[in-house]
């Protein structure tokens, strides 16, 4: 097949990059955080088994534990009620080829760093659309804002004050838009979740989580290196963990970004 | 008064700790059963009153065995004292000069004690008290009639843990405890406060106040990271003399009200395996440090629960893990008694926070708890059981436990 030597080929010889949005899975890196009486996520946590020690002389390995909503990850539909009895909502069982989409990558990294709350919305979507072209169906919607870019501090990657969470996020016509007039696969954000941190005041709360996954579409939480692509053009692969039943899981994002 | 030591030299080689003499019979660890709870009890015969001392399997007045173990009044004489220039101990041979005297107590016995350097030539009146030593044995201590920081005294300081020119980890600075345990600690004289708290991204009510208490560092420590703890110990262990544990994770279930094992879980990660994570980095430190001076390593703090002795249904799975620390802290505390590191345990009952919301009162305030460290460490006690409620259900629980658990299931 063609295509697919082609891609090999243009791996090989450079002209197809692929570039990690990926975030590195260690104990510092933030968690959600629900009210305390509520059941928590496991941060995720890392504990030695040997280092070619007493415990086991020529080899090294860990044990790791974590949520499935730990560091980058995927929510699948099932992780909302809105999506509860779709067919084939759970990680293990949505059909791979859905893991593979373009990326439709709308900057809004000027608007975040003005307004932490930024909610990025159907006009502004609108007009990128006039820019850069229709957003296709089957397509990653990817909401770029810089974010990532405090993961090293998570006193400002979480931005926590004493009325919550404060990251940018998308409002609910924004999302009604994408998955009933764009029909996307999912959408993604740099910051802890797919909805804005004070996104528990939207109506319905959380409404990426409500209308995305209430459609049996997908999330991406936690990307990095939006900024390495271009507004059209990428594909990414992003393929959860085959948890049984899964709500979701912690995965290596890709993008595949060809060079002009 | 104790000068402030000189800043330690960090080429020279730190002494070894050595430990005064541990032997004790079983019937002469009565007096270190009561005096681990800052109480002085001495034999009294059932059967002809006399008070015995030392301690003995039969009354050395009328033979008879049946000897109770009673609080006794702690006042006596001074009929002689002296002063210590040799010994073959190693304790003793590297404190010397020591002071000792033998004292009469006014309710019989004549005891050999140690001598606080404030008490007057024989004869004159002083008081007694049984205190644990080093080894985690109690020895007979003499102070001046009138109540005296045994700390200030070269050679009573080393019967206590007192705070004063030493570097302390608090370990959870995040609760209302934590931060009057730091102010208490400030207070007392510490050298300099480590203060820990976990998710730094969130801030926390009273997180201002406690970065402006001079001599307090706040670092990121989250006692369910492995990670994180290993990385502090090579940062500050080294330095750490005393460690005060009070991380606590409590949520007010029992079995049957929540589903899923994720609280009780999250409940022994902190309580039980945070525990066990800290001693496993910091201890092999401290155990190092026991006899580096006048500020060496000298004790470990674990604020438990009263719950630790006998579960409470409705705090059931905190219960729990708090038996599981106390049952971990027993073996830190013969793991670190070779080194002199005494490890005190703060028995408490209800606290005053949010997740004893529902429990009446008394409960114990955040002060109350700081003052019953603060004295633990002062004193050189092992066991603390501080508020009413945890003196009611340690009465009870040490007349007949199965009454206790009884009592506690209705």
């Amino acid at each position: 097949m063609s295509a697919l030597a082609d891609l090999a080929k243009g791996l090989a010889r450079g002209k197809i990059k692929v570039v990690d949005l990926t975030e590195t899975l260690a104990p510092e890196f933030p968690s959600i955080s629900l009210p305390p009486e509520m059941g928590q996520a496991w941060p995720f946590r890392i504990e030695e088994v040997s280092r070619y020690d007493e415990r086991g002389p020529a080899w090294y390995w860990n044990n790791f534990s974590c949520g499935e909503h730990t560091g980058t990850h995927f929510d699948a539909p099932i992780h909302w009620v809105s999506g509860k009895d779709l067919p084939n909502n759970a990680v293990d069982s949505i059909a791979p080829e859905r893991f593979i989409g373009p990326a439709f990558v709308v900057d809004c990294s000027k608007q975040a760093r003005k307004d932490p709350d930024f909610l990025l919305t159907r006009p502004f979507l609108v007009k990128w659309e006039k820019t850069h072209g229709r957003i296709s169906p089957r397509s990653w919607v990817l909401m770029r804002t810089d974010w990532s870019k405090k993961s090293d501090d998570p006193v400002a990657y979480q931005n926590y004050d004493e009325t919550g969470q404060h990251t940018p996020g998308p409002d609910t016509d924004a999302v009604r838009f994408l998955v009933e007039e764009r029909d996307i696969l999912g959408f993604g954000t740099e910051s802890i979740g797919t909805d804005a941190g004070q996104a528990y005041h939207l109506r319905p709360p959380y409404p990426c989580h409500y209308y995305m996954h209430g459609a049996g579409r997908y999330g991406l939480q936690c990307l990095k290196n939006l900024d390495q692509l271009p507004p059209t053009g990428a594909v990414v692969v992003a393929a959860p963990l085959k948890i049984k039943n899964g709500s979701g899981s912690p995965l290596r994002v890709l993008a595949l970004v060809e060079s002009k | 008064m104790l000068e402030r030591p000189k800043r330690k030299n960090p080429v020279l080689r730190t002494r070894l700790p050595t430990l005064p003499p541990a032997a004790r019979s079983r019937v002469a660890l009565g007096l270190t059963a009561a005096a681990a709870l800052g109480r002085f009890e001495l034999q009294q015969c059932r059967d002809c009153g006399t008070v015995q001392y030392p301690p003995r399997e039969a009354c050395q007045k009328c033979l008879s065995v049946r000897l109770d173990w009673k609080p006794q009044p702690q006042t006596g004489d001074l009929l002689s004292d002296t002063v210590l220039h040799h010994s073959n101990d190693l304790f003793f041979r590297e404190r010397l000069p020591w002071r000792l005297g033998l004292v009469k107590l006014d309710c019989g016995p004549t005891v050999v004690a140690h001598l606080h350097e404030r008490v007057a030539q024989a004869a004159g009146k002083v008081t007694v008290a049984a205190k644990l030593d080093r080894a985690g044995q109690a020895v007979m201590v003499a102070l001046p009639p009138k109540e005296i920081d045994m700390a200030e005294d070269r050679q009573l300081r080393e019967f206590t843990c007192d705070p004063k020119f030493r570097k302390v980890l608090v370990t959870d600075g995040k609760t209302a405890t934590g931060q009057a345990l730091v102010k208490a600690l400030a207070d007392a004289g510490a050298d300099l406060i480590w203060v820990g708290h976990a998710e730094p991204w969130k801030k926390f009510a009273g997180f201002d106040e406690l970065k402006a208490i001079k001599r307090v560092t706040l670092l990121p420590l989250d006692v369910t990271d492995s990670k994180n703890v290993r990385e502090l110990a090579a940062e500050v262990g080294g330095k750490v003399d005393i460690l005060v544990n009070n991380a606590e994770h409590h949520r007010a279930y029992g079995i049957s009200n929540r589903s899923g094992v994720d609280a009780a879980r999250a409940e022994m990660d902190v309580n039980y395996f945070g525990l066990l994570r800290l001693a496993q980095e910091f201890g092999p430190a401290m155990r190092g440090r026991g006899a580096d001076g006048l500020a060496s390593a000298t004790a470990w703090v674990n604020v438990l629960s009263i719950y630790a002795l006998a579960n409470f249904p409705s705090h059931g799975t905190f219960s729990a893990s708090k038996a599981a620390a106390h049952s971990l802290s027993q073996c830190l505390r013969a793991e670190l008694r070779p080194a002199g590191v005494r490890v005190i345990n703060i028995f408490p009952g209800p606290l005053d926070d949010e997740w004893n919301q529902l429990l009446p009162p008394p409960k114990v305030a955040p002060a109350a708890l700081a003052n019953a460290v603060l004295k633990a460490l002062r004193e050189g006690v092992e066991d603390v059981y501080p508020g009413d409620v945890a003196q009611e259900w340690l009465a009870r629980w040490r007349d007949n436990p199965k009454a206790l658990e009884k009592e506690l299931s209705t």
